[in-house]
């Protein structure tokens, strides 16, 4: 899929690597791949909008950007629900889609699935072409 | 990117802001002005951070560095954390 992920908290660089050591290569065979970036102070989740000023720290906010440095997804948690990876990759795989075919993706757009030409002959024939479970 | 000698500190610039980048500011947002500033469909804002990365050791990292690629962000709680 050729993405970068940048893994990013307020903890230092210090502690990222200590725990990619004791903790992260005991889970993921040599460690995660990905630079762990460090925001002290939360500046940098302050403009992404994940800094939560009580706790001191960055929520779950994650973000696809595009080969052109746009914005593409976001999607931000309170903390007590984790991720669903899945969705993430299936975000990745319609917006690369939609970039190199110039079709759209319905909802739930899996890839092989149906895809959308938007245009004047569409309107009003969704229904034709694209029939959800 | 810049290599890193071991310093206990090393201040990374932050968010690098558009109008940040005339002659004479320095590049680091205000203090007091950190309202969320990015939409989805608009260019992400860059900054600059200190990094750890496997196999490479400290480095500031930023993210324009990965400009012309697919890039996940992705912000978290805190290392040693449960979730």
């Amino acid at each position: 899929m050729n993405v970068e992920v940048l893994a990013i908290s307020t903890d230092s660089r210090f502690v990222h690597k200590v725990w990619q050591e004791e903790e992260l290569s005991k889970m993921v065979p040599g460690g995660v791949p990905f630079p762990m970036l460090s925001d002290p102070g939360g500046k940098i989740g302050s403009v992404y909008g994940v800094y939560d000023e009580a706790a001191g720290v960055d929520i779950r906010g994650r973000f696809i950007i595009d080969p052109d440095f746009v914005i593409r997804a976001m999607e931000v948690l309170t903390p007590e629900v984790g991720r669903n990876p899945e969705e993430l990759l299936r975000q990745i795989k319609a917006f690369q889609h939609v970039r190199a075919t110039g079709e759209v993706t319905p909802s739930g757009w899996q890839p092989g699935q149906t895809t959308l030409k938007p245009g004047p002959d569409l309107v009003g024939k969704v229904w034709t072409v694209w029939k959800p479970k | 990117m810049t290599e890193l000698k071991d310093e206990c500190v090393k201040p990374a610039k932050g968010p690098i802001l558009p109008q940040a980048e005339t002659p004479s500011a320095a590049g680091e947002i205000p203090q007091k002005e950190v309202a969320m500033m990015v939409k989805v469909g608009h260019e992400a804002i860059d900054f600059e951070a200190p990094a750890y990365i496997e196999g490479v050791g400290f480095k500031n990292v930023r993210l324009s560095d990965y400009k012309g690629k697919w890039i996940v962000l992705c912000f978290y709680p805190g290392d040693f954390t449960f979730v």
